[in-house]
């Protein structure tokens, strides 16, 4: 099946989004450093959890100022309880997240995934952003991004799974 | 989200992006996708349904073993479960973000 990525939204949104010009892009590409089996994968997701005692996503500011996302992160360890989950994120029901957050950040099936020895090892860490953003992202490119890369490479990550929200 | 990917990617950590938006995706050029149906927020499915989560964490491992040049796209076969007259509404927020508000404000100034 060829997956419409529109099936969601309202029809404007589509045309909005096709009519968005993107910059012409060299294509990203870092090739695995190793067979799948031997890599540490770490995820990601943009869906604004946060552990209950961290920071949540700075909603306060984005109603004040409906074009800015806060552009933070938080970690995630891959033993979180369910319960610690919270959520801050204007743009997406938090129900089924907070009822089972492996929908955004699928620890479980990638534990599985670990024991089956499809990937090396799930790394002991995870990340989460709140996917609203400016279109510009400066703080993505040049902060968050080269921190959180700095941040893989220090930890022997090796593969860097995003799940937008 | 494509941007951070891009710069993750571009400092040297292979990335894999499972996304509801893979034509988004394709157009930022990156390196391996993986293509959904699903509604927003639930990029692995809906809540406690670990065979479709499994069946979308695979989907990216493939990705990642098959994809050998930038711009690899595999899209799930996977039906969301809900029909889509519930499924399209139930994925928003229970009040409108504060752009959406925004902008209903202003077409609602337009039309008067």
């Amino acid at each position: 099946m060829v997956v419409d990525s529109y099936k969601f939204l309202p029809r404007s949104m589509k045309v909005m989004y096709e009519s968005t010009t993107v910059d012409e892009l060299e294509p990203a590409w870092a090739p695995l450093p190793k067979p799948l089996h031997r890599c540490t994968v770490a995820l990601m997701t943009s869906a604004g959890i946060y552990l209950k005692g961290q920071p949540p996503f700075d909603e306060e500011r984005e109603k004040r100022e409906p074009t800015w996302g806060d552009p933070t992160y938080r970690v995630i360890p891959t033993d979180v309880r369910q319960e610690d989950i919270a959520c801050s994120h204007l743009h997406i029901n938090h129900d089924d997240l907070l009822e089972d957050v492996d929908v955004v950040l699928p620890i479980r099936a990638f534990k599985r995934l670990e024991a089956a020895r499809v990937i090396g090892a799930l790394a002991p860490e995870h990340y989460s952003f709140m996917g609203y953003q400016e279109r510009k992202l400066v703080d993505w490119t040049t902060v968050q991004g080269p921190e959180l890369a700095a941040r893989l490479k220090e930890r022997g990550v090796d593969v860097l799974l995003l799940a937008p929200s | 989200m494509p941007v951070l990917a891009r710069t993750i990617e571009a400092l040297g950590i292979p990335t894999v992006t499972v996304t509801m938006m893979p034509d988004l995706a394709a157009r930022y050029r990156l390196s391996r996708i993986v293509g959904v149906e699903f509604p927003f927020g639930h990029s692995f499915g809906s809540p406690h349904n670990d065979a479709l989560m499994d069946t979308v964490a695979r989907a990216a491992c493939h990705a990642l073993e098959d994809a050998q040049a930038p711009g690899f796209r595999l899209d799930v076969d996977a039906e969301w479960p809900v029909p889509l007259e519930i499924a399209y509404k139930t994925w928003h927020p229970k009040q409108a973000s504060p752009i959406v508000a925004q902008m209903l404000k202003a077409r609602g100034a337009t039309e008067g």
